[in-house]
């Protein structure tokens, strides 16, 4: 029974899922939202598993003199609780996350440039990647670095200035219009006929219980 | 007595003719002085009432009708209407119009909601299957007042007729997708039974899935971590199903080698979920003792949290193998890079199009695309499985086929109208779509 009922229900809510796509008379016209509500609120308290998960983590390495992780985990905890308590207690028992609060003060000052600063490292590992994936070893590897020299070309103005002697159509900022608008757009098109194929697929399977691994069985 | 009697009938003849005349003496004045007066009132400037003529109020719109909202639940009507003639036209003061809802001609009605002028239909989207509605359409017009903020002046329309949602039992405008669905799930059925019933399947090789055995094998050899990436979202996402479906397979294979598998997640239900699925593969490994719970663990369900957190665990712990199977967004490069900065072997599967470059360039393998859902088909060789993706591989044939015939009946149709008389098609000439000379 522990993988027949899962197995039952995910059976059930894929055919509805299936069935109120094609059919929208009641009851099974919106039934896809009433099962999305359904999922937030699992989510909504599964959240105190991870978060509980977390703590126990993070204070079983602040204990652990040996852990090279104890500092990361004293400091996870102290963050945790600090966000906690301000967030409950010391910013106004409903609207905490208005501006203004204690809470709002956290958030704007140390949670957003926290995050803005993983973001722009982002620009810097978008450069390493492109350097390594622009070295030409192989043929396919060229092919690549020449459509990209094109088309990182083609969009500033150099790119026309250089090519300013060819005919309209020809320039370099048409050449990389083209890359993007032909063989590019195949190229992303056949993947995510691939991918909705591949979803299809593998929803079929876990539909029919095909596919029970993920219940924790073969 | 007579004479005295006269002179006083003289004496009031008197009387009475003097006051007819001071009577119309009063008179002449009053006429003569009235014009006076009110010449004089405009310069009284507390008490003036000045005449501006007031704007006219815009012609209310017509024709106002509603009607079912086709394949749906009944839950929404589509009103329409004539828009009113000062709209862009006329007066051209009609900024809006108002959509009023009511359940008698006579009202009450409510507004349900507003469209910009120029608008001639709005759906209500908030109604009952069934119930009869009246519609009526308010122009908006911001008449301007004297010494003060210009008023809104709203001119309403006749009701509409009745109207009632309706509750379709079928989409009509989904008629191909359900033969598709009915094509793709034939031949993955039919596949399947094929495959039960002992045909051999041939797969082709995925390099990336080959891969697992030597990474996790890697990880042993070097007495190193192997950290496994579920992705971002939640179990709602069937990417993260597939992912964890490779988790399967994966903790198995490190169960086998003794390897240390550390899963960090960024949802509480996919930490669930990967502990069953671990602790069920390390049993069927015949290792139930080396499963520890505390290696899949929750960081945080923010984005550049848990990118954060990774790469910090990456940087300090430097395991020698990383898997990232499911659904990434802007983190994957993040992940990648700081793992390919510390040289650890990548195997890396997403459907996130956008996000497939960066793996490929960071990666040493990547499942790109539907390789991740075949991912579990593959690993297992189970023939049900397998079944299925030659089914998928038919409706990729399909629709390789359909695309190919479009291609070919475009260009022909192209072909012939160009050099066709227009006259003979209609009046219709595609070539006007094309640079013909």
């Amino acid at each position: 029974m522990r993988r027949e009922i899962p197995t039952f229900i995910a059976f059930f809510v894929g055919i509805i899922c299936i069935v109120q796509f094609f059919i929208p008379h009641w009851p099974f016209g919106g039934m896809v939202n009433t099962f999305s509500d359904w999922f937030g609120l699992l989510q909504a308290f599964a959240i105190w598993l991870g978060a509980l998960n977390l703590i126990k983590v993070s204070l079983e390495r602040s204990f652990n003199k040996k852990s090279h992780d104890r500092w990361y985990g004293i400091v996870v905890v102290f963050s945790f609780l600090l966000i906690a308590i301000i967030g409950l207690f010391f910013s106004g028992a409903r609207g905490f996350q208005l501006a203004g609060t204690r809470f709002d003060f956290l958030y704007v000052n140390i949670y957003t440039p926290l995050s803005s600063t993983m973001f722009a490292i982002l620009a810097f590992f978008v450069a390493s990647a492109s350097y390594r994936a622009f070295r030409a070893r192989s043929w396919e590897a060229t092919l690549l670095l020449v459509a990209a020299f094109l088309v990182m070309l083609g969009r500033v103005p150099l790119g026309d200035t250089l090519t300013g002697f060819a005919p309209d159509g020809y320039r370099l900022s048409d050449i990389a219009s083209w890359i993007m608008t032909y063989p590019q757009v195949a190229g992303q098109r056949a993947i995510m006929i691939g991918i909705a194929l591949g979803v299809a697929s593998a929803s079929l399977r876990l539909i029919l219980g095909l596919e029970r691994s993920y219940l924790g069985g073969e | 007595m007579h004479g005295h009697l006269l002179t006083a009938k003289n004496k009031l003849n008197v009387f009475a003719s003097g006051l007819l005349r001071l009577g119309c003496l009063a008179g002449v004045l009053l006429l003569c002085l009235t014009p006076l007066a009110f010449a004089q009132t405009p310069t009284d400037a507390s008490s003036a009432q000045p005449t501006i003529a007031q704007p006219p109020s815009p012609n209310p719109p017509t024709a106002v009708t509603g009607r079912d909202f086709p394949n749906d639940n009944g839950g929404s009507i589509i009103v329409s209407w004539t828009p009113s003639t000062d709209d862009g036209a006329g007066l051209k003061n009609v900024e809006s119009y108002h959509i009023l809802r009511g359940t008698a001609p006579a009202g009450p009605y409510d507004t349900v909601g507003s469209a910009a002028a120029g608008q001639t239909s709005f759906t209500d989207a908030n109604v009952h299957a069934g119930t009869n509605y009246y519609y009526v359409v308010a122009a908006v017009a911001m008449i301007p007042q004297p010494g003060g903020a210009p008023k809104a002046v709203f001119v309403q329309s006749d009701p509409s007729p009745a109207v009632h949602g309706v509750a379709q039992w079928f989409h009509t405008r989904r008629l191909n997708a359900l033969i598709a669905v009915i094509v793709l799930c034939s031949a993955i059925l039919y596949f399947i039974n094929a495959a039960k019933s002992g045909k051999a399947l041939f797969i082709r090789k995925i390099a990336g899935l080959e891969a697992v055995d030597d990474a996790v094998g890697r990880a042993t050899e070097m007495g190193r971590k192997i950290f496994y990436i579920p992705g971002t979202q939640d179990m709602d996402e069937v990417q993260t199903l597939a992912g964890i479906t490779i988790l399967g397979r994966v903790a198995k294979v490190a169960a086998e080698y003794e390897a240390q598998l550390e899963v960090p997640v960024s949802r509480s239900l996919v930490m669930v979920t990967c502990r069953e699925v671990v602790k069920e593969a390390y049993l069927n490994a015949g290792h139930p003792d080396a499963y520890n719970e505390n290696s899949i663990y929750y960081l945080t369900d923010d984005q550049f949290g848990y990118a954060a957190g990774i790469d910090g665990l990456v940087m300090r712990d430097k395991p020698s193998t990383m898997f990232y199977m499911g659904a990434f967004y802007a983190e994957a490069l993040l992940l990648a890079e700081t793992g390919n900065s510390i040289g650890a072997i990548q195997i890396a599967g997403t459907a996130m199009p956008a996000q497939l470059p960066f793996f490929v360039t960071a990666c040493d393998y990547t499942l790109i695309g539907e390789e991740l859902f075949a991912a579990s088909a593959y690993l297992s060789r189970e023939p049900k499985l397998l079944g299925s993706l030659k089914g998928q591989d038919v409706g990729k044939g399909i629709i390789l086929a359909i695309i190919a015939l479009g291609i070919i009946l475009t260009s022909v149709g192209a072909l012939s109208m160009r050099t066709s008389d227009p006259d003979k098609l209609g009046g219709y000439n595609i070539g006007q779509y094309f640079d013909v000379e």
